[in-house]
């Protein structure tokens, strides 16, 4: 099959996934009342008198399909619903916040990505030796951790023993006044890049100290689970016979590993990139309360601490189509990347 | 049943697996006897409820009275852990049991008819897995209101599908064995042949892997009360008793690691109970992954 029909029907199969999740995200905001839910239209308080007004308007005393189309009409027109948290739409909301948790993932990712790769090589070429066995405990333990908890430790260690050494939040209060001054242009909203187009020395100093303690918070579990994986699927391909070849042909066992078995072990690794970003917005979440590191976590969290539904579900919509998204992509580039996987094939 | 028996001696033979028995059987133990290792106080009605030593914010040392201390509130830290222990295996066994229960009724439908429901069935489960699990989580339990009994709710939704598709893949790799072909010519029932024979001959490692997932419940159970989606204030559980400490990571000057027993220690009851079920499960993952076995 051509990779365009293949991209086409995939993206169809897609259109019922996502009707299912707006299904779902909507059937849990019918379980407030109708004047619950006009509540949610409010922006402001001398509109609570206008709650009958506003059932009426918006129909939520309608059956369920009507108001459901009414409301995906107006998601796909851009208005998720007003955020009380922070006073703004969701979808401005979600804008807002959104440079700040790229920040977090650009450094993130590729230590996610290289670390669990380089030792789950390392892991599976040293199999059953010291090596091996102390990466494995750690990615147990890595997999164990509560990752609020580890957060709350670098904190106790980096902030409080080492005093204000690594402080919590995304920018200290006189770089915070930097930033915000007319001659410092915001390109990006994300301080750190923001800060090189700028030429800024300190501010990317600042950034940079105020990104460590997120960053390994929100890798930790995330490389234990590359890491284990790796070392598996290297395994298998150092069983291989192309191995016993590319040995038996005199080959450095340096480059038997890295070149030959690790290149096919890395096939099934692109393959979760999908779960490694759930986990990620699972992480961010977390990390952001935190570390009060105020991107769409932090948000998120605020969001469902007070209740602010139109938030939370926003929030959730947007992942899940993310999350739809990439997982499409991946699965597009495993057929690139693994010629043997005939696209045909991945269709059953 | 030889088969578990050399697997019961495999798992203890590894002392990474050795070591997860022994920390859940200390666990175990804990929750057992709470009531004798933090005997509740005289007059307290509900023994999940932690007794506070005063209203005072500022958490104390650990002391005599409290040999873990106290939190912000004055909830005695030892108490808390020990019957947090009780209200963690509630949660994980509670979760874990509905969800293999949807996962084997609908796994089992699906794999074994296939067809039409079989399509049905793996599209709903396409939908629950289009989220990030915690995402999801957190909005059920906003919607339905934040109480330990939401967490396990909303648990249980987001969870179901892994199950479901786990099972449905087993059944599949039976369903089209002589012995199922056999017991349809004798003229069984579907229900029975799914219950005698494909049931019982393809999923018990599944079950096993899925039953050592209750470190894993308990872990997200925690993350959602420490983020204040859970139990209610002054419940034993070892998530919230995290979060208390939120505001006190920082000592006063001069004694920065002041109050380091209301960070850590709950912490580490958590980190202890999932690391116990995570050595055994990942034991056990070798040893039912015949690729890597012994090469």
């Amino acid at each position: 099959m051509e990779l365009r029909s293949y991209i086409t029907r995939r993206l169809l199969l897609l259109i019922p996934v996502l009707f299912g999740v707006t299904i779902f995200i909507f059937g849990i905001t019918m379980m407030f009342s109708p004047i619950e839910r006009a509540s949610l239209y409010v922006t402001d308080a001398r509109q609570m008198t206008n709650i009958p007004a506003l059932i009426e308007t918006y129909g939520l005393d309608q059956p369920f399909w009507v108001q459901y189309g009414n409301w995906i009409s107006e998601v796909f027109s851009g208005n998720l619903g007003w955020s009380r948290v922070v006073g703004m739409p969701v979808w401005d909301a979600i804008w807002a916040f959104l440079p700040t948790t790229l920040e977090l993932a650009i450094f993130a990712t590729p230590i996610i990505i290289f670390t669990g790769i380089f030792l789950g090589t390392k892991a599976a070429a040293h199999k059953d030796r010291p090596l091996d066995h102390g990466t494995r405990v750690m990615a147990i333990f890595g997999w164990s951790l509560p990752t609020f908890w580890l957060g709350l430790i670098l904190l106790m260690v980096f902030y409080g023993y080492f005093t204000g050494l690594l402080p919590p939040s995304r920018l200290s209060i006189p770089m915070e006044m930097v930033v915000n001054s007319a001659s410092f242009i915001r390109y990006t909203h994300i301080n750190t890049i923001d800060a090189i187009l700028n030429l800024n020395g300190p501010v990317l100093l600042d950034a940079l100290r105020h990104l460590i303690l997120p960053v390994i918070t929100l890798s930790v579990t995330q490389v234990a689970f590359i890491m284990r994986l790796m070392r598996s699927s290297m395994l298998e391909s150092l069983g291989k016979g192309y191995i016993l070849t590319a040995r038996a042909k005199g080959l450095a066992e340096r480059v038997v590993v890295n070149k030959h078995a690790r290149r096919n072990a890395l096939i099934p690794v692109i393959t979760v990139a999908g779960y490694v970003l759930a986990g990620m917005v699972n992480g961010v979440v977390i990390t952001e309360t935190i570390f009060t590191y105020k991107g769409l976590g932090w948000w998120a969290w605020q969001a469902a601490v007070r209740l602010d539904i139109a938030s939370v579900l926003g929030f959730a919509l947007f992942n899940s189509v993310l999350f739809v998204l990439v997982n499409l992509v991946v699965d597009i580039l495993y057929t690139r990347v693994d010629p043997r996987v005939r696209l045909g094939g991945v269709m059953q | 049943m030889t088969d578990w028996k050399f697997m019961a001696r495999q798992l203890v033979k590894n002392p990474l697996s050795l070591a997860g028995i022994i920390i859940i059987a200390i666990f175990v133990v804990l929750a057992i006897f709470a009531p004798l290792i933090a005997p509740p106080p005289e007059g307290h009605l509900n023994h999940y409820m932690i007794p506070r030593d005063g209203y005072s914010a500022t958490p104390q040392l650990p002391s005599e009275e409290h040999i873990f201390g106290t939190t912000e509130g004055q909830y005695d830290i030892f108490y808390g852990v020990i019957w947090g222990t009780r209200s963690a295996f509630h949660v994980g066994l509670v979760v874990i049991g509905i969800v293999v229960a949807i996962g084997i009724v609908l796994g089992s439908l699906a794999g074994y008819f296939g067809g039409v429901i079989d399509e049905i069935i793996m599209r709903i489960t396409d939908i629950f897995l289009a989220f990030p699990a915690l995402i999801l989580a957190m909005a059920i339990v906003a919607a339905i209101g934040p109480s330990l009994r939401s967490v396990m709710i909303a648990l249980t939704v987001v969870s179901w599908p892994s199950y479901a598709r786990l099972i449905r893949g087993d059944i599949l790799q039976v369903r089209e064995e002589d012995y199922i072909e056999a017991s349809r010519g004798i003229g069984a029932s579907n229900f029975r042949i799914i219950m005698r024979h494909a049931l019982p001959n393809a999923i018990y490692p599944t079950l096993v892997m899925a039953s050592l997932d209750i470190g894993a419940v308990v872990l997200a159970a925690a993350a959602l009360s420490f983020l204040g989606l859970g139990a209610p204030e002054g419940y034993a559980d070892w998530g919230q008793l995290t979060s208390f400490a939120r505001n006190w990571i920082v000592g006063p000057s001069g004694d920065p690691l002041r109050h380091w027993y209301a960070v850590t220690i709950p912490g580490l009851f958590i980190l202890f109970f999932v690391l116990g079920w995570n050595l055994l499960g990942d034991a056990f993952r070798d040893i039912l992954d015949p690729r890597l076995a012994r090469r």
